[in-house]
């Protein structure tokens, strides 16, 4: 009690403690919720829910680069796609915003079928190229269409409603959005501790190695797409309802490159990791703004810096296993038999 | 020669892979029978692992073919043939290194598993039900092949002979009927190479057909019920250990050419331990 000062062990064994709390999440959540109190300036609460939106953006690539490792460069398609298609719905045809949700989810499994499907044969480096090739396709595409607005884009996107509960307002659109984002976190973690999201790390451990273990690799890493196509094509349905107006120009591909970002920078493959650096991401350019001209200078400082001397991310994937006492005790057990056999 | 069941559990039938104008396997045959432990040997080149390859599904074959339990698997993708029970491993370690060693084992249980993606997002009793049986089961083969080590710890972190026995369990998690095993023994101490000889035949006492590549004749000689000779790509012998001994044309093409060369090798492998 009296020391407070920790040896470097001691502090390294308390930090994995709190990485393995469970309750983690719920003291994101806490803090995600209690934080309009601290200050709720309409200006305070649009950068929140922006960095509640990329936090779901980074969970959702996470899914894809960071389980699976297929690096893809156009991840901003899926969310594109997703705020056009629950935009249009929303202003031609008069659907409520959340109603368009089934529809994006459709949408959403199509174009990662559709863009999985033939790219996931070849190798990560190709599928790179390919991923921003696609990202460009989807914008350009939407530039040119008519039911997309061109290059005007879609405006008076509603709010959402909720069984006639208005939730247009900044207040109302944040705690929407932490509830959606709360869950797609936890649905985001749960997948990755699951059959299906030790199958993602197998591929990106040695693919090779997970096929001869019977893992059928292509379905798995479709799999890994369309679950992040998911996840993009539904922060998309938020990203209209916070913006109320979309056009070609928000999805261009510094957003794939930012959420990409925010993977790599908070620790690929750990769900906390990558919530905190879809957040500094997110945030740190508006701290920034004291910095006025230099701030995206500051920023990239920032950012090499970090990368510098945290390589493996803010707060990085930890594979250790905490044996039940049960399956520890009996592991004991038989080292115990083990060595009595071996001395004669 | 001792052949327990009248058919085959594998057959290769005249099986070609050629790279360009190499032919890395020239017209092999053999067939494995159930609870059989056949071992596969020749020179370094001499085809061994191209034609693991091919059987196992890594390369498709130009010619030939290959049937398990008297079903066509030719030119199958690996997964699909290691879910009609065939399992191997890599002649270098192909562990997943940055994932637990409990984890390894799991990836064998893959097929088994009863959950689908909505179980685990609702964590359904179901998905709890798997993943315990899941960890059940990844304990018994570990200790079945006697780890020694922290299993919840990373793969990468292993001493090399144990991570031989993690990639063994992970093979065997699959439930395969024929397990494939590509020099189990390369660079294991003397020590290591008993218990593996031991553990062979436990593996073989299951009911699991074995088909070894391996250099070092000690343990092929002790362990095969039958010996298959390649050089060439071609096979040059098929018998008993004994048989193939006194074979001449195994003699002069593998033991007597490659004699000092092939123990050159071995002893380069004690001395790395």
């Amino acid at each position: 009690m009296a020391n407070l000062t920790m040896s470097p062990a001691r502090a390294r064994a308390l930090f994995d403690r709190l990485q393995q709390n469970r309750h983690l999440g719920l003291v994101g959540l806490a803090v995600a919720l209690l934080a309009p109190f601290i200050t709720a300036t309409n200006y305070a609460l649009s950068v929140m829910t922006s960095a509640l939106l990329f936090v779901m953006l980074a969970v959702g690539l996470n899914i894809v680069v960071g389980y699976c490792g297929l690096l893809d460069l156009g991840y901003a398609a899926f969310f594109a796609i997703g705020a056009y298609v629950s935009g249009i719905l929303a202003t031609r045809y008069g659907w409520p915003l959340l109603a368009t949700a089934p529809v994006v989810i459709v949408a959403a499994v199509v174009a990662g079928i559709v863009i999985g499907g033939p790219t996931l044969r070849l190798r990560s480096d190709y599928l790179a190229i390919v991923t921003l090739g696609f990202g460009e396709i989807i914008r350009i595409t939407a530039n040119n269409l008519t039911i997309t607005g061109g290059p005007s884009g879609i405006y008076g996107i509603p709010g959402i409603m909720l069984l006639g509960v208005d939730l247009s307002g900044p207040v109302g659109l944040y705690y929407t959005c932490v509830v959606v984002v709360a869950l797609a976190v936890l649905g985001a973690a749960r997948l990755g501790r699951s059959r299906l999201g030790r199958a993602w790390r197998f591929i990106r451990e040695d693919e090779d190695a997970a096929e001869a273990m019977g893992i059928n690799t292509y379905r798995v890493k479709l799999a890994a797409y369309i679950g992040g196509a998911i996840w993009g094509g539904l922060a998309g349905i938020l990203f209209g309802a916070q913006l109320s107006a979309i056009s070609p120009p928000s999805f261009t591909f510094l957003w794939s490159a930012l959420i990409l970002m925010a993977v790599v920078l908070g620790g690929m493959g750990s769900t906390p990791g990558v919530v905190l650096g879809a957040i500094f991401i997110s945030v740190l350019p508006e701290l920034l703004r004291e910095a006025a001209d230099y701030r995206y200078f500051v920023f990239g400082i920032l950012l090499i810096i970090v990368m510098i001397f945290r390589r493996q991310g803010l707060w990085p994937a930890r594979a250790m296993e905490r044996q039940s006492r049960r399956d520890k005790r009996k592991a004991e057990e038989h080292d115990a038999r083990e060595a009595k056999e071996v001395v004669p | 020669m001792s052949t327990p069941a009248s058919v085959p559990l594998l057959r290769v039938q005249d099986l070609h892979l050629d790279f360009g104008g190499v032919k890395a396997v020239d017209g092999l045959t053999f067939q494995v029978y159930e609870g059989d432990v056949l071992s596969l040997v020749g020179p370094n080149g001499a085809g061994k692992t191209s034609a693991f390859n091919c059987v196992t599904g890594f390369y498709k074959p130009t010619g030939g073919s290959i049937t398990l339990h008297g079903k066509d698997i030719t030119g199958l993708r690996p997964s699909a043939i290691a879910a009609r029970g065939m399992s191997r491993t890599f002649q270098n370690l192909r562990l997943f290194g940055e994932l637990t060693v409990l984890d390894n084992v799991r990836a064998g249980m893959h097929l088994r598993l009863r959950q689908n993606a909505l179980d685990a997002l609702l964590h359904t009793p179901r998905f709890r039900r798997s993943e315990r049986e899941a960890t059940d089961e990844a304990n018994r083969w570990l200790d079945f092949v006697g780890l020694r080590g922290d299993r919840g710890g990373l793969a990468r972190n292993l001493p090399y002979g144990e991570q031989r026995r993690v990639e063994i369990a992970r093979a065997l998690a699959c439930g395969p009927k024929l397990l494939l095993l590509d020099e189990p023994a390369a660079g294991l101490n003397y020590g290591e190479k008993g218990e593996l000889l031991d553990l062979l035949q436990r593996i073989s006492a299951l009911g699991i057909a074995i088909v070894l590549i391996e250099h070092d004749m000690d343990l092929v000689m002790q362990v095969s019920r039958r010996v298959v000779v390649l050089n060439f790509g071609r096979e040059i012998a098929d018998g008993t250990p004994d048989e193939v001994r006194r074979d001449p044309a195994v003699i002069e093409a593998y033991l007597g050419k490659d004699d000092d060369e092939e123990e050159d090798t071995d002893e380069e492998m004690m001395s790395h331990e």
